[in-house]
């Protein structure tokens, strides 16, 4: 990669989001922040997800099964034994992987349809895991945490003080999130751009013909799913961390389900729209929540918030699916398309 | 023995419901190839709609089964040409969801109408039990075989004698070829639509019957009748019926024999059974006792 890339706009942003990052959790209370902080954590997990389905076409409805793993891992070597970040992030990033690896061979078998259907049932067995398996995960109550364990050396995310100013958790989080955020669709952009990308793609649109000009199937189908297990699993932990909570009832289906909007909101096959799609699908509902006793409408239909969210959430996946199966990154595109297509302003006289 | 017996029935009347839910998923996957996750939704709906007009229009029982299942099929014709119908030809991703998210809107509609609290049903059978033979067995689970079995008989008969039958036996086979012998597959696709529909709203009135009462959480049946699908073969009909009674009979015997389970199963372990069948079945028989094995030519 060039230190700098060499369209403007490009280098505008490579200038601007540092800056941005930066500087936020300075500016922004910490609500707005709370809600970008768990909107990250989506964003990441929506980048894992997107390579499985968007990238590779295979159909998981078990994504939530892997972030709870991970927030578990955390729960155990964070929460419990008070390891530092590093290791219990690399742990969920391997458990993530590992198991994703191991359930893989069931999904090579099937397609479509049916891999939907199995991939639902991962969530439901997991919730009785996290239910039962109680010494590490608490069981039907939850974890709590003794520590948030989310240091890095002498420096503490969950007891930040530099120079003498000490910072929320909602602040020192933001900087950790987005900058695992950021490390994440690195990681990504590179993967699909390298030839492991291609050839998910190709297996994607047809994979008997990948097949047959050299690309194996399997190999890449499996790859997918540990890259993405792994991705949802590093989210899970750090939402552990953050909340320095863990409740297995929320790693069901409507979590996965959640993740399956994103992508498609965000624009499926893109980087750039899991970001949006996390970002949006992740945020929304909060803000909603939170303000959404001033929208008069809602009141007058007669609908609760909580109830005016969930129809929002199920017309924005159809509308979309409907109307713009490219997603918010499709309309960004096109956007950009006729900015650039536009006749040069008149006053730049030959 | 007789606790054998009796979880016996108890499992099949569990597998009855089961299995129409089943008999829906794999009606319109047949016709269209895709599954329909709003069939539990529209499940809900059916059984929201017998409460309604039974208990606030005071129809008989019986008859406000019928109007439920015909309102909600016509529920159904309305969704797949409003907005199914836009998708032919999209990815079978895309379809998918657009089904969950029909789901998550008419649970949520029917939330906001009806309140989210139990609702009694007031059906004929209520708790009441009766012997047959050496086991006492509850009421309503007999009328749960009886009704999911008529029905099921009543649905085969027309799968098999009649034009429509054959239409939708044509349509299931080749789209092109039905089209060519001058069939509408696009009415056929949505009398599929219709039928598992109203087949699911049987599903729905009948769970909540007994005792349960109307509530939101009737859709989740949907799910737990995945596994019957699987077990029977995602395009097999008949195996929609024996995959739901024999799952039913697996999770209601886990369920009774449960002092025999091994303790590091976890407690409650017969509501994941289901999903744990599921995963043996596609260890052994990845497309199901009856389904079609997907066969591929290079």
């Amino acid at each position: 990669m060039d230190a700098l890339p060499d369209a403007p706009g490009k280098r505008a942003l490579a200038v601007l989001a540092p800056l941005v990052f930066a500087l936020a959790p300075l500016q922004l209370g910490d609500f707005p922040l709370s809600v970008l902080n768990v909107a990250g954590i989506f964003v990441l997990g929506t980048i894992g997800l997107n390579l499985l389905t968007g990238y590779t076409g295979q159909i998981s409805l078990g994504h939530a099964f892997f972030m709870g793993l991970g927030a578990y891992v955390w729960a155990h070597f964070g929460g419990h034994l008070g390891l530092p970040l590093p290791v219990w992030l690399l742990a969920a990033a391997v458990a993530g992987g590992l198991l994703g690896g191991i359930i893989s061979p069931f999904a090579l078998r099937l397609r479509g349809n049916y891999l939907a259907i199995v991939s639902l049932g991962l969530v439901f067995i997991g919730i009785h895991i996290w239910k039962n398996f109680e010494s590490i995960t608490g069981g039907a109550t939850g974890f709590t945490g003794d520590t948030r364990a989310a240091s890095v050396g002498i420096v503490d995310f969950g007891d930040l003080e530099v120079a003498g100013r000490a910072y929320t958790v909602d602040q020192s989080f933001f900087w950790l999130i987005w900058a695992v955020v950021a490390l994440g669709v690195l990681v990504a952009r590179n993967i699909v751009r390298s030839r492991p990308g291609r050839a998910m793609q190709a297996v994607r649109d047809h994979d008997i013909a990948a097949a047959v000009i050299g690309v194996e199937p399997a190999r890449y189908k499996v790859g997918a799913f540990v890259v993405s297990s792994a991705y949802a699993a590093v989210a899970g932990a750090l939402y552990g961390s953050y909340f320095n909570f863990v409740n297995p009832d929320h790693w069901n289906l409507f979590l996965s389900i959640q993740f399956i909007a994103m992508v498609i909101v965000g624009g499926v096959g893109t980087i750039f729209g899991s970001v949006l799609g996390g970002l949006f699908v992740g945020s929304v509902p909060r803000v909603i929540e939170t303000y959404g006793g001033r929208i008069p409408l809602i009141e007058s239909l007669g609908v609760t918030i909580p109830e005016f969210n969930a129809i929002l959430f199920g017309v924005v996946i159809i509308g979309f699916l409907v109307f713009e199966p490219d997603g918010l990154a499709g309309i960004w595109f096109r956007l950009k398309a006729r900015l650039r297509s536009m006749p040069a302003p008149l006053t730049k006289e030959i | 023995m007789k606790d054998f017996l009796q979880f016996l029935v108890a499992g099949l009347a569990v597998g009855a419901l089961y299995a129409l839910v089943a008999l829906g998923f794999v009606i319109i996957y047949k016709a269209t190839g895709i599954i329909n996750f709003a069939l539990g939704a529209l499940a809900l709906l059916g059984a929201y709609l017998t409460y309604n007009i039974s208990q606030t229009w005071g129809v008989p029982f019986f008859a406000a089964v019928v109007l439920a299942m015909a309102a909600c099929a016509g529920m159904a014709l309305l969704i797949e040409r409003l907005i199914l119908s836009r998708m032919v030809g999209r990815p079978t991703f895309a379809v998918i969801m657009i089904t969950i998210g029909l789901a998550i809107v008419i649970e949520q509609g029917v939330i906001v109408i009806w309140g989210g609290a139990t609702l009694p049903l007031d059906d004929p059978w209520g708790l009441r039990t009766m012997p047959l033979g050496d086991v006492v067995v509850a009421q309503s689970d007999l009328a749960r075989i009886v009704l999911a079995g008529a029905l099921l008989a009543g649905f085969f008969a027309l799968f098999r004698y009649t034009t429509l039958g054959v239409a939708m036996r044509a349509v299931a086979s080749d789209q092109e070829a039905a089209l060519a012998q001058g069939i509408s597959v696009r009415m056929i696709v949505g009398i599929t639509w219709a039928i598992a529909a109203a087949v699911a709203t049987m599903a729905g009135v009948m769970l909540a019957a007994g005792g349960r009462g109307v509530e939101p959480s009737l859709g989740v049946i949907a799910l737990v009748a995945f596994p019957s699908v699987v077990l029977g073969g995602l395009d097999s009909p008949i195996g929609s019926v024996v995959g739901g009674a024999v799952i039913g009979i697996v999770e209601v015997m886990t369920a009774g024999y449960s002092e025999r389970i091994p303790e590091f199963l976890g407690a409650n372990f017969h509501r994941v059974t289901p999903y744990v069948v599921l995963v043996v079945i596609l260890l052994v028989r990845p497309y199901g006792l009856f389904g079609t094995k997907a066969v591929q030519r290079v």
